[in-house]
């Protein structure tokens, strides 16, 4: 069967660089899936018509540069204190949509106070935290959600839980927390993942223009450099590693959440 | 307006509502505890913003983010909260945004006690986190002062884009005395265009203070430099008492400079050539009218509630004309107006032989 | 099956494998020849076939954002009577 080849220009678009995030390269690693979590953040942030009243609060970690990779206002938090500062921002400018994006060290170690406490405040701003069950910026130490022994830079024997404890599962954490309405956890080792999470931070902003309360969405991350893996062998460890450990699912979805839908 | 009896936590907390301020993040800390709970109704009873943060260090953290977003925006603790607030303090001067911070000084260090105390005087004027920088430093030595100090406060955060510390004590937080507050200035004030309030028909405002680039660092840290020489130059604020035929010149400042004060007085009603010098602002150090008035005295004799820490600026700013002289209390003692008399005595005598 | 076609931004792209793996019609090779200006080997169209679909499966994944897809617009279905006379005339 011979087949018409149909020039470009007949075509339609499909799929481009969602406006939110900014042509800047970023500085995350081959396949880091940071970039895609950037990615479905910025099509959400589109999709919602949220650019121009959007402030995201970057941590410190991978993602310490997040607000050169999105055309909306930022600020740049101290380790950990990212809940803090999105509540001070949110509390003086409720119209505005306050985003905090996190990584595991960030959250679950010195800013584990601070996540609690925005969340049981029922803080109207969304968290999206990387859990990559590793510290990646400093070079690959252990941290409070890398798993059993896992062989880190600081834990070069593996982690070993009576000595270091075991993972800290935040999405069960924070479902415990009355403050919190929307509490999931999902992953981005493949592309039927993928998708589901952009769907679940779809929903979390939506949460937070409702103003029913504290959204988070953990979303189970690879780092191949400091896992000393291929970018396809991370997304294979994630699942038979990873979820396991931190299963995906629905944590925690309020009534008032429910009725969004 | 009429003067009032005020208590001073609460005389700091209504000036920083007549002064505009919109966002006020605080924890509970003795011997400041009256200015949180006087804000948490005062401030929504205005539609501002009030909230009572999990930690010093989450408040600060608060206050960086209310900054960062144009409004002026305050906190309060005292000498533990404070140190706990010095990386979110760092942070915020790295990225210039305002903020007024009142520190009521306690008994240290450590857990210390919950008694008034100029204990730390280095942590607010020079070691107010990491970093080359300096907040602006005011030093109120009364409820009136305090208020008029808050104003002026609110002020120059925002003129300068900085930090301003209230470097009260326990005594000035929990004394009452009669004071006089001002009006309410206009509210709430235009939020900077620098500010994070949503990219709407501009390109994106990213307010952080992170700059990988060394030259880019380095560069900021001039900026920063220079903008605290023009500090320097243009806001150094002193009182004086006595001081054209003084011999010898005692220098307090807030508690101890008001204590110091009376034994001055009576000594000079003496007939003793006894003046007094209180430096209002401890970030600028008030060096130029002190250095001038080394000039005409014999020995400075310096008061403070501490193991001497203004003594040192005060030596620089003598640069070794007259010789320094310390006396201090700590623990949170107060030194007695009729134990400085005695004091004054002694160090008078030295003074005369030097004359 | 629709056709469809991506442009890869080569220059962008960190050589990562991901979108290789995931490719339907299995048309996104890693060009082992050259290198971008990363210095990373660049995913690569391979499609002498046209076998693209458009499905945009490979920009889910692509970590990067390099991957710009297009698909053929789709015809306006004719309703029934209309194909069936077109056929017979």
């Amino acid at each position: 069967m011979t087949t018409v080849t149909i020039p470009i220009e007949d075509m339609q678009l499909i799929y481009d660089r969602p406006e939110a995030l900014a042509c800047t390269h970023t500085h995350y690693c081959p396949g880091c899936t940071h970039s895609i979590a950037h990615r479905l953040l910025a099509e959400a942030i589109d999709e919602l018509g949220l650019r121009e009243q959007t402030i995201l609060v970057a941590p410190v970690g991978c993602s310490v540069f997040a607000y050169n990779y999105f055309e909306m206002d930022g600020v740049e938090a101290a380790h950990g204190r990212a809940p803090a500062m999105a509540t001070g921002i949110k509390r003086v400018s409720p119209h505005n949509t306050v985003i905090t994006y996190q990584g595991d060290g960030d959250l679950a170690s010195i800013g584990i106070a601070e996540i609690i406490h925005a969340a049981a405040r029922g803080e109207k701003i969304t968290t999206i935290f990387v859990n990559n069950a590793i510290y990646g910026m400093t070079g690959g130490q252990m941290a409070p959600t890398s798993l059993p022994h896992q062989k880190t830079t600081s834990s070069p024997l593996g982690r070993d839980t009576d000595l270091t404890g075991s993972p800290l599962k935040i999405s069960e954490l924070m479902s415990q927390i009355d403050g919190a309405v929307y509490v999931v956890r999902r992953s981005l080792h493949d592309v039927k993942h993928i998708r589901q999470a952009k769907k679940a931070i779809l929903t979390a902003l939506k949460v937070q223009q409702a103003g029913l309360g504290f959204g988070i969405v953990e979303l189970l991350s690879t780092c191949p450099t400091n896992w000393g893996m291929t970018p396809v062998d991370a997304m294979h460890w994630v699942e038979t590693a990873m979820v396991p450990f931190f299963p995906l699912g629905d944590y925690k979805i309020a009534d008032s959440v429910r009725q969004l839908e | 307006m009429a003067r009032e009896l005020l208590k001073g936590n609460v005389a700091i907390a209504e000036a920083a509502v007549r002064a505009g301020c919109e966002a006020y993040f605080g924890y509970p800390i003795t011997p400041q505890t009256e200015l949180l709970e006087y804000m948490s109704a005062r401030m929504p009873e205005l539609g501002r913003v009030f909230l009572q943060a999990e930690s010093e260090v989450a408040a600060i953290n608060m206050v960086y983010g209310a900054a960062c977003a144009g409004v002026q925006v305050m906190s309060s603790s005292s000498s533990p909260g404070v140190s706990l607030m010095q990386e979110g303090l760092s942070y915020i001067a790295g990225s210039e945004v305002p903020c007024v911070i009142v520190d009521v000084m306690r008994g240290g260090p450590g857990l210390g006690n919950i008694l008034p105390s100029q204990s730390d005087y280095f942590q607010v004027t020079k070691s107010a986190g990491h970093g080359d920088y300096h907040p602006i430093v005011l030093a109120p030595s009364s409820v009136q002062e305090a208020i008029d100090f808050t104003m002026l406060a609110f002020e120059l955060s925002r003129k300068y884009r900085h930090i301003v510390v209230i470097a009260a004590d326990g005594q000035i937080g929990q004394m009452m005395e009669p004071a006089e507050l001002p009006d309410m200035l206009p509210y709430p004030q235009p939020r900077p265009d620098w500010a994070v309030t949503g990219a709407k028909g501009r390109n994106k405002n990213v307010v952080t203070s992170l700059y990988m680039n060394a030259d880019e660092e380095e560069a900021f840290n001039i900026r920063l430099q220079k903008k605290l020489e023009v500090i320097r130059a243009i806001e150094q604020r002193s009182d004086e008492f006595a001081t054209d035929d003084a011999e010898l010149l005692v220098v307090g400042y807030g508690t101890s400079g008001r204590i110091a004060m009376s034994a001055v007085q009576k000594k000079k009603k003496k007939g003793l050539k006894v003046g007094l010098f209180r430096p209002k602002t401890i970030y600028p150090f008030p060096e130029k009218r002190l250095a001038e008035l080394a000039e005409q005295v014999e020995m400075c004799l310096v008061v403070e509630m501490n193991a001497g820490q203004m003594v040192e600026d005060v030596r620089l700013a003598v640069n070794g004309v007259v010789p320094v002289e310390f006396y201090g209390r700590m623990g949170g003692n107060i030194p007695m107006p009729d134990e400085l008399l005695r004091v004054i005595e002694r160090y008078y005598a030295y003074s005369a032989v030097l004359a | 099956m629709a056709q469809g076609t991506i442009i890869i931004d080569h220059d962008r792209c960190k050589g990562c494998e991901l979108c290789t793996t995931v490719c339907p019609q299995g048309v996104i090779e890693m060009d082992e020849v050259a290198l971008n200006a990363k210095g990373y080997h660049p995913a690569i169209l391979v499609d002498p076939n046209h076998h693209c679909t458009g499905c945009a499966i490979c920009s889910v994944i692509c970590p990067d954002v390099c991957i710009t897809v297009y698909r053929e617009i789709p015809q306006p279905r004719k309703n029934k009577l209309e194909e069936v006379t077109s056929h017979g005339a």
